[in-house]
């Protein structure tokens, strides 16, 4: 397969993932704003969104305050901010267009269609029809790409490095939502009332909430919250389970030049596979999140050299 | 003017090959209609079969028109169309053989040598460089218009990169998907294996040596006005679609970046024009091309499809000489007529047009899409007087031609039915000695009423054309 055709299903899949895990960032955090609460607390909260993508100028040069609006507006239907649900529909759907003879028909009508659905609809009307149908709507669209894609293609070399996307990309958003919204909750890493309104929310917003009663039948505590998403090994959405895929499909892809980055995700999935949360927590979530972000990075570059465009040479 | 209708005869009445059409036309209701053509619209929205405008807005992408009305082209006119076709496609390859090695045509004294040798397309890089089974242009385009009588003419034969087959192929399956009764009355002959077609001649015409080639189709890239074609048929084909980027040269051969490392390549189905193939050789500013591929091409490791030089046959100053081609080459009378047509660089001629310009159609030499051409009935004085300083300020730069009043058919328009006018564009493939093409080709349609530019960038659309079987 031609280099710029993996690297762009890569980022296909990297993308439509990014948009599904926004939305779902953004809407545990609406959710947990319509909990009653202070200004300053609620303001924090939609601080905490846009210091996670590193977005504090390109916000500032565009809105005056931080605020529940703005932010949504800034984060779901900026077409200047680069890192916006609407651009990353945008990208995904560019990216499907240069290999379009790659993929499926199928994957890419369903693509095409998403990207001239979202540019059709302005801020008022998501926000007017309520900004929760539009998360839903974005969360669909992401999971008929993903079925499209696993009910039509032929599981060859495209198809893993789209799950490489798929997956490098969910394992950094979900250690993201968990590091953001962790910090929120228990700022001092202590607090002894956990609230059950916001770890609930925290846990739809992955998906996870029916799979914490399933595995725990018991009431919610940050630790385990913390356990399911890193370290259970069959829920989807955890940093264990992407890095299975991740292991898997990069040994499916392997050329002459790619055995340091099977080593470093070998590694990294070992870790995950042998850990305990008692030890994730004494060395500090953010830290060992940040460390595992920072991997998950160099994973991706790795990729990139071995197999696609180098990120250096790309645009 | 009178116009030949396809669909109808003089008296009004439904030609033969119509009939069964009509009765169906006639007898399906207007809602049933009016569903269907929303339905196709949406459709080719959909799959994105859409192409870019120049000079709109980038990125911008504009549908073409379907209209539901086939062309329908009777067995025994297709197959004058096509023994004509291959036969002027046949010269022109031969043509294109002989002015870069032996040259015999010009010390024949058939065309002024100067004509050639200081034409802009011509390409001294390929003087004696052997391409396999002589073949330069392995697709051609060639456009076809119906005038007078009902006569047909050859306008412009597009050896270079001539695009339009992807809409051949997506009408007729919209035109199957939408109305498949008529498909079950009418004996529609199929045009699906293009790509198949398209392929074995792309293989065929591999370097010496080379059991099992590897083709590929080359393209600009996304933002080009033909991009869903090259990936289409790269798709149809089962092979790589590559940008410029994607190819390198080591040693005079032709490699692919792969995820596995680098893969030779064989043979380049090329989308590119000449001048941007090869920085190093002709344009140096161009980034969509192959750096060393000429080197590489001319030392016969790499077959490119089509070949570096074809638009010295298809330029509009040399297509008066084709049916004099014909004759040299093949010994035969020409089957298919050429438009009757004034070289500006002869003194005589120039002068005729100048006194003519009102009723006359000029174009330029290089011109093509629809672009630097002037209707003379359809202008403004002001349109008209601007081509009269253009001619006299560069005569050599213009042909011009009678305004031909071309063959109609009926077409959905937003007033209703109404007759439009159309052309056809063939796609003849070449490999060795065969000449091959699917019955019919792309129908493009003039929307604007009176209008005689088809071209999609100028807002003409497409119907599906049907050669009917006997």
């Amino acid at each position: 397969m031609l280099s710029r055709t993996a690297d762009h299903l890569f980022w296909m899949s990297r993308y439509i993932e990014r948009a599904e895990n926004l939305a779902r960032l953004l809407d545990v955090t609406w959710q947990m704003s319509l909990v009653p609460q202070s200004l300053e607390a609620a303001n924090q909260n939609w601080n905490a969104i846009i210091a996670l993508n590193s977005l504090e100028e390109a916000f500032a040069a565009k809105y005056a305050a931080v605020n529940a609006e703005n932010v949504l507006r800034f984060m779901v239907s900026d077409p200047d901010n680069y890192a916006s649900i609407h651009s990353c529909l945008r990208m995904a759907r560019e990216n499907a267009h240069a290999v379009r003879g790659t993929v499926t028909t199928e994957m890419w009508e369903t693509l095409n269609s998403t990207w001239l659905e979202a540019r059709e609809k302005s801020f008022e009307q998501i926000f007017n029809a309520g900004i929760g149908e539009f998360f839903e709507w974005v969360k669909m669209r992401s999971s008929l790409s993903r079925g499209t894609t696993l009910g039509t293609l032929l599981q060859d070399e495209a198809y893993h490095f789209i799950r490489l996307g798929t997956l490098l990309e969910r394992a950094d958003n979900t250690a993201r939502i968990l590091d953001v919204k962790y910090h929120v909750l228990r700022p001092h890493g202590d607090e002894g009332a956990t609230d059950f309104y916001q770890w609930g929310a925290l846990l739809r917003s992955v998906s996870a909430f029916e799979v914490y009663r399933k595995a725990y039948r018991d009431v919610i505590t940050p630790e385990r919250v913390a356990e399911l998403l890193i370290l259970r090994s069959d829920m989807p959405r955890s940093l264990h389970f992407c890095m299975n895929g991740v292991v898997k499909n990069v040994e499916l892809i392997a050329n002459r030049q790619s055995g340091e980055t099977q080593r470093q995700a070998g590694l990294l999935h070992a870790q995950l596979h042998y850990a305990r949360v008692e030890d994730i927590l004494e060395q500090g979530l953010h830290e060992w999140l940040t460390d595992f972000m920072d991997r998950i990075y160099a994973l991706g570059d790795g990729i990139s050299k071995d197999f696609l465009v180098p990120m250096s040479e790309a645009a | 003017m009178n116009f030949y209708n396809e669909m109808m005869d003089a008296n009004g009445g439904v030609r033969a090959h119509y009939k069964c059409y009509d009765d169906w036309l006639k007898a399906t209701p207007p809602e049933r209609i009016a569903r269907k053509r929303a339905e196709a619209d949406l459709a080719f929205h959909r799959v994105g079969i859409t192409f870019a405008v120049y000079g709109e807005e980038a990125g911008k992408e504009r549908l073409i028109p379907f209209d539901i009305i086939p062309r329908i082209i009777p067995s025994a006119e297709w197959k004058s169309l096509q023994s004509g076709l291959r036969q002027r496609v046949k010269a022109l390859n031969m043509f294109l053989d002989d002015i870069y090695h032996d040259q015999e045509i010009l010390k024949a004294g058939k065309i002024p040598a100067e004509q050639i040798l200081n034409n802009a397309q011509y390409r001294p890089v390929m003087k004696g460089v052997d391409v396999p089974g002589g073949i330069y242009a392995h697709i051609a385009g060639v456009d076809i218009v119906r005038a007078g009588e009902g006569e047909f003419y050859v306008l412009e034969d597009n050896l270079r990169v001539p695009s339009g087959v992807s809409y051949m192929l997506e009408d007729r399956k919209m035109m199957m998907r939408l109305f498949p009764e008529l498909f079950a009355k009418n004996k529609v002959a199929p045009v699906q294996h293009y790509p198949d077609m398209l392929l074995e001649k792309l293989r065929a015409v591999a370097p010496k040596g080379v059991s099992n080639p590897t083709v590929v189709v080359l393209t600009p890239g996304a933002y080009n006005s033909a991009y869903f074609e090259h990936t289409f048929l790269a798709q149809q084909m089962g092979v790589e679609l590559v940008e410029g980027r994607d190819l390198f040269v080591k040693d005079e051969v032709v490699y692919m970046r792969t995820t596995q490392g680098p893969q030779r390549v064989d043979v380049i189905y090329r989308r590119i024009d000449d001048d941007y193939m090869d920085p190093q050789a002709f344009r140096p500013e161009s980034t969509l091309g192959v750096p060393g591929i000429l080197k590489a091409y001319q030392a016969g490791n790499v077959t490119l499809a089509n070949a570096i030089g074809t638009g010295v046959a298809d330029d509009k100053s040399i297509y008066p000489y084709v049916p004099d081609m014909v004759r040299f080459y093949l010994g035969e009378e020409p089957t298919l007529n050429n438009v009757p047509t004034w070289m500006c660089r002869k003194k005589d001629d120039l002068a005729y047009v100048l006194d003519h310009l009102p009723e006359l159609v000029v174009k330029e030499v290089h011109g093509a899409g629809g672009y630097g051409m002037l209707v003379g009935p359809a202008s403004t004085k002001e349109q008209i007087e601007h081509f009269r300083k253009l001619l006299i300020a560069k005569p050599d730069g213009y042909i011009a031609q009678p305004t031909l009043a071309l063959s109609n058919c009926p077409t959905f328009v937003e007033e209703g039915i109404a007759p439009r006018h159309l052309d056809l564009r063939p796609f003849v493939l070449s490999s060795g000695e065969c000449v091959n093409m699917v019955p019919g080709g792309l129908t493009r349609v003039a929307l604007t009423k009176g209008s005689l530019v088809v071209n999609s960038s100028q807002g003409g659309g497409t119907k599906d054309t049907w050669v009917l079987e006997d």
